[in-house]
């Protein structure tokens, strides 16, 4: 099936981007193309029809080129992303953005449970809700999230930054090694050795840098609560044994 | 895995297409449960009448005259419709047990699926499409109904082993997970006077809904139920006489889309089961939060 090229109406008809409509086309065919982009490649605007669900869309991109998915997509779209800029016009399944390592992701809907689980790199940005498990073992990824997080969000989060616009859910941060939560919202309860932090100019400057990374405007950093690790669980304690 | 999907629908106009639809949203789902696959579906009851649906390892042997044969035993006008190795008794409703008896001695084979005055129960081994062609699916009318196809873990692939059970008059449920503590759970309906067909999980707990509502609760109730009494990873979508409903258990792992209209409520593991429901791109879509009850009745 030949590739179709169509202008978009938000870029110069110079810039024609490369259409794939996973109606006519399959998803192989698409994440191949996409595999096959080498540095300075000409083809650096994507457009992705009909995704309809499918899981994996635009998996282990390694160049930095711009993604348009129209509509909604399941599973991991997005995983391991290297360097693209992907938008999902829709809502995204579980695992957006899973292992992220480099370039961002903006899902203009929901997502699921586990959005960008592991990542270590990137900027994901979720402009609706996220449900459990947002940030799970983040390793370096920056989320930022419009609404709010479900349950169980960034458990064991290593590194990176967690911004939440909204509420969180039940057991936030659960065993956080380093990464830091803002939460502009209430936090329905704090996991284990999950407390808040005190918001230090450092602080304000670094969420001020992630909201206009991420678009966000008309919120002041002075308005979210800092999350972080208390730091009592590195070490085996014996006291605690009971515990286990 | 297995894929689990349901659909309720508001707007008459639909009833004619609700089996096409159900299949279609089974089928998108069959790469999460290759073993089996199930799908009850509910009819408008007529109030005079009450169906059983069986099946038979020997249909040909055990469907042939077995209408006459049970006619006799009960007293009462019987017809059999067979569709391959299921077959749908219709009787008068105060029926239904004395036919349920007699069946016992006189095809001591044959199974019963389900029961109940809306509910057919269709599920065998194989792939969902190979189910749905089997049993003639996609032209069944109705109001409302479930599916699932089945990555078996808790017991044997079976036919009785499939998914929806029904374990109740119009009661059924699918399940995606594994419980537990169902051995527990089934020592203490056995005890009650319930009856179960297989070691598997998801009967029991399709039982303990039967048993709850048995002892007056209703559908939102007894599905409460289940986030304190049944332990371990479960979405379960669950059908009565007039009703739909959808609950997680409170780690939610077993994923769950729902998508609303003026027309439907619908459910599917993953959101792809839904892509082809009208209106889908205008519909409400949405998480259902953990260890919630949702439930829709008619």
């Amino acid at each position: 099936m030949p590739a179709t090229f169509k202008a978009t109406h938000d870029q110069s008809p110079s810039q024609a981007s490369r259409v794939f409509d996973l109606d006519v086309q399959s998803l192989r065919e698409l994440n191949q193309a996409l595999h096959k982009l080498t540095a300075g490649s000409n083809e650096t605007a994507w457009e992705v029809l009909n995704p309809k669900g499918n899981h994996s869309v635009a998996v282990g991109v390694d160049q930095p080129v711009s993604i348009d998915v129209r509509g909604s997509v399941g599973y991991y779209c997005g995983g391991m992303n290297s360097g693209s800029a992907i938008t999902v016009h829709g809502s995204a399944g579980p695992g957006v953005g899973e292992n992220m390592m480099a370039g961002s992701i903006t899902v203009k809907g929901d997502a699921s449970q586990y959005a960008g689980a592991t990542g270590k790199g990137g900027l994901l940005v979720i402009e609706g809700n996220a449900s459990s498990r947002c940030g799970i073992s983040m390793k370096g990824i920056d989320i930022v999230v419009h609404g709010n997080i479900g349950h169980m969000s960034a458990f064991m989060a290593q590194s990176g930054n967690l911004v939440v616009l909204g509420d969180a859910g039940d057991a936030l941060g659960d065993s956080i090694y380093e990464a830091r939560l803002f939460v502009r919202g209430k936090v329905d309860s704090l996991g284990a050795d999950c407390i808040a932090k005190e918001m230090r100019p450092e602080h304000i400057d670094l969420l001020q840098g992630l909201l206009d990374r991420a678009g966000v405007t008309g919120v002041k950093p002075s308005e979210f609560k800092r999350y972080g690790s208390a730091r009592t669980l590195y070490n085996f304690n014996i006291d605690n044994a009971d515990a286990y | 895995m297995c894929g689990i999907v349901g659909l309720f629908l508001k707007d008459k106009a639909l009833e004619p297409k609700l089996g096409a639809m159900l299949s279609e949203m089974l089928i998108c789902l069959t790469d999460r449960g290759p073993d089996s696959a199930g799908i009850a579906i509910y009819g408008a009851p007529s109030g005079n009448e009450a169906k059983i649906t069986i099946q038979s390892p020997k249909p040909e042997r055990d469907f042939r005259g077995l209408d006459a044969e049970l006619a006799k035993a009960i007293g009462a006008p019987v017809s059999i419709a067979a569709k391959s190795t299921h077959a749908v008794i219709r009787t008068t409703p105060d029926k239904v047990d004395a036919a349920r008896a007699a069946l016992q001695s006189l095809r001591p084979d044959v199974r019963v699926m389900g029961a109940g005055e809306a509910v057919e129960i269709y599920k065998e081994v194989g792939l969902p499409e190979a189910v749905v062609d089997r049993f003639d699916v996609r032209k069944m009318t109705g109001t409302h109904g479930i599916g699932h196809t089945r990555m078996a873990t808790e017991s044997a692939v079976t036919t009785m082993g499939a998914h929806p059970f029904s374990t109740g008059a119009d009661q059924c449920l699918v399940h995606n997970g594994s419980l537990s503590n169902h051995n527990n759970v089934r020592r203490e309906l056995v005890r009650e006077g319930m009856t179960f067909e297989t070691e598997n999980d998801t009967e029991v707990a399709a039982a303990y809904l039967s048993s709850q509502m048995a002892h007056g609760k209703n559908l939102g109730e007894a599905l409460e139920g289940t986030l304190s009494d049944l332990d371990g990873f479960f979405t379960f979508v669950v059908g009565t006489k007039n009703g739909f409903g959808v609950v997680r258990d409170p780690i939610a792992c077993k994923p769950a889309v729902m998508a609303e209209t003026d027309q439907y409520v619908a459910f599917g593991s993953e959101y792809r089961a839904l892509t082809k429901l009208p209106g889908i791109d205008n519909a409400r879509v949405w998480e259902p939060e953990p260890a919630t009850v949702y439930f829709w009745e008619h």
